[in-house]
């Protein structure tokens, strides 16, 4: 059998589709860890990238600070974690956001140093706050850049987000890890598939969101 | 007024951007700042709106120190014109010009008709309102970067080298517009140029820098021109100083000759009466067609095929000394043909008669004012 019998045979299980250990109901956990993970990550990464792109200062500590976070297996802080708080989401959500923060935090950074000096000088020059120079000039231009750093990191989170089935909660992790530990190779391509096709899917909806958030003046065309 | 009072920038690496130096800029004119690269016009012009701060000395507007008011507020009083136009890529033409008003509070519908307005003040077709920046020339951003300056109707406008990366052509129809424009509106420019004819051009009056922010020269263009305080002040000026200065003298007071002015169909007797070394043969309306030799008419008169180019005519009183000049120095009669607003043909006037005008004219320059024209 190759994987693409695994897969059909996976998938055309009717019992697979539902029930607690469902398609649907893994898809759904899957979805809430990345989104969460993603939200928390976002809230941290965007506002300091922000605001030190903004600002030119602190670009090296920030360089520094994203290179060791991204120096850390994310495996092996979720089984710190555990050690030290116990099991649940938030011994999850850690790693996660800990893989996620850099490529945002550095993306949107880099995006919003790159963005041309002109518009901004001129911006300053007729008396515009410098918050609304940030979000209303650098921010609209380097969104490009922006999403791209957060897709990066999206895609990053649904990949590892498996983990979270080793500390017994769910996501598609657990056809994973469960089809490992049972030899049941269907249960692993299924579940490696779904991971898959959830990246693909991130893809899309980050490509329709530049379509609908940057400027058409900005994408040029 | 804005008054520069001897004022020095030094930025934190050392470098004495301008020293010491001070300005009286008057109202309602253009005031233009140049010298070459990196002697601190740019500091000089930054320092009016606060986007540099000066180390000594201070700048008053009207009297009052410019860091008794709130910067934001002080910008928004002075509209601010850069090189690249500096246009917000995400802004449509009409939002980029409606920025500052947006940002005075005005009503998304109230800034868009200003905004419209004032495309048409700067030339641009309210067609293009709705394109995005990178979808116009250089020329056209630059127009919507004085239309975003001119928006909210600031007294002060400054204007660091706006002109400068379009090509001479462009440029010449920008400066132009502008000179018609401040006609209209009468602002307090300053106007930031390393170009002196541009300088020359547009300025009321013209401040040259030398390198260290020092002022060499702040004189009216024709004053410039006819005596540079020294040495530095005229190589900045360039070796055709003199021809460029006769840009100041009007061509009206020329003495024009139509004793050398025949019409295309005149009987060969009065060509033949003729004593002039050329004639200037006109249409039936009094339009020029070319030069002829008297004395070669043939029977059945002027062969109108076979004339001398007339070249360029200059209209006396329109344009100055240094058009007719020009014309003269280019036809190759030697004479200039002089023509009124329709193009019908006025006279002719030669080299030696011009030369003389620009001697009478430079007498006149040492004892009194010379009348500016353009
Ligand atoms: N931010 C800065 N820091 C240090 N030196 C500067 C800075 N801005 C300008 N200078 C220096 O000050 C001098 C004048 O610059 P500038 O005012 O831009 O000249 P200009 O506009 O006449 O070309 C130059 O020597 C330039 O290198
Ligand atoms: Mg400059």
């Amino acid at each position: 059998m190759n994987v693409l019998d695994f897969a059909h045979a996976f998938f055309s299980d009717g019992a697979h589709w539902h029930g607690y250990d469902g398609i649907p109901q893994r898809l759904l956990e899957h979805v809430r860890y990345t989104l969460l993970a993603l939200a928390l990550a976002a809230l941290i990464g965007l506002p300091v990238g922000l605001l030190t792109g903004h600002t030119g200062r602190g670009g090296n500590a920030l360089a520094f600070i994203a290179n060791a976070a991204r120096a850390l297996p994310s495996f092996g802080l979720l089984v710190l974690v555990v050690l030290l708080i116990g099991f649940g989401l938030l011994p999850v959500m850690i790693p996660l956001v800990v893989l996620a923060v850099p490529p945002i935090l550095v993306t949107t950074y880099e995006a919003v140093r790159s963005v041309d000096p002109s518009p901004v000088d001129a911006a300053r020059g007729m008396g515009m706050h410098e918050s609304r120079i940030l979000l209303q000039v650098e921010l609209p231009v380097a969104l490009p850049l922006i999403l791209s750093g957060l897709r990066s990191a999206a895609i990053q989170i649904v990949s590892t987000a498996t983990i979270a089935a080793y500390v017994s909660l769910g996501g598609l992790g657990r056809y994973i890890i469960d089809g490992l530990y049972q030899r049941d190779y269907e249960k692993v391509v299924g579940g490696a598939t779904l991971v898959a096709v959830l990246a693909l899917l991130t893809l899309a909806v980050f490509w329709a969101a530049g379509r609908f958030a940057v400027s058409p003046g900005v994408r040029r065309r | 007024m804005i008054r520069i009072d001897s004022v020095t920038k030094r930025y934190p690496d050392g470098t004495v951007a301008v020293d010491r130096l001070s300005l009286d800029i008057p109202d309602r004119s253009i005031t233009v700042l140049v010298g070459p690269s990196g002697c601190g016009k740019t500091t000089t012009l930054r320092m009016i709106n606060r986007m540099v701060e000066p180390t000594e000395g201070t700048i008053l507007l009207d009297g009052e120190d410019i860091r008794r008011q709130p910067v934001t507020a002080l910008r928004r009083s002075m509209g601010y014109v850069i090189q690249n136009a500096g246009l917000f890529p995400h802004r449509t033409i009409v939002d980029n010009i409606a920025t500052v008003p947006r940002m005075l509070g005005w009503g998304r519908r109230r800034a868009r008709e200003r905004a419209a307005e004032l495309m048409e003040r700067v030339g641009l077709d309210t067609s293009l309102a709705q394109r995005y920046p990178y979808q116009l020339s250089g020329g056209q951003q630059q127009r919507v970067g004085v239309a975003r300056a001119l928006a909210a109707d600031p007294p002060v406008l400054l204007m660091d080298e706006p002109f400068s990366a379009v090509d001479p052509v462009v440029r010449k129809g920008l400066q132009d517009e502008l000179l018609r424009i401040q006609e209209e509106l009468g602002k307090t420019i300053v106007f930031v140029t390393h170009d002196i004819d541009e300088a020359v051009k547009l300025g009321t009056m013209v401040a040259v820098l030398r390198r260290g922010g020092r002022l060499a020269q702040y004189a009216p263009p024709a004053e410039l021109l006819s005596a540079p305080a020294d040495g530095f002040v005229e190589d900045f000026l360039g070796a055709d100083r003199g021809i460029r200065r006769l840009s100041f003298f009007p061509s009206a007071a020329l003495e024009l000759t139509t004793d050398a002015v025949i019409p295309a169909d005149a009987p060969a007797e009065r060509i033949a009466a003729s004593d002039a070394r050329y004639l200037l043969v006109t249409d039936s309306d009094g339009r020029p067609l070319g030069w002829t030799e008297p004395g070669e008419p043939a029977a059945g008169g002027i062969r109108t095929d076979r004339l001398l180019p007339h070249g360029r005519p200059f209209v006396p009183g329109a344009d100055s000394l240094r058009v007719a000049l020009d014309c003269a120095v280019l036809s190759p009669t030697g004479w200039a043909v002089a023509v009124d607003d329709d193009g019908r043909v006025t006279g002719v006037v030669s080299q030696q008669t011009i030369a003389e005008a620009i001697r009478a004219a430079h007498a006149q320059g040492r004892t009194g004012k010379t009348e500016v024209a353009r």
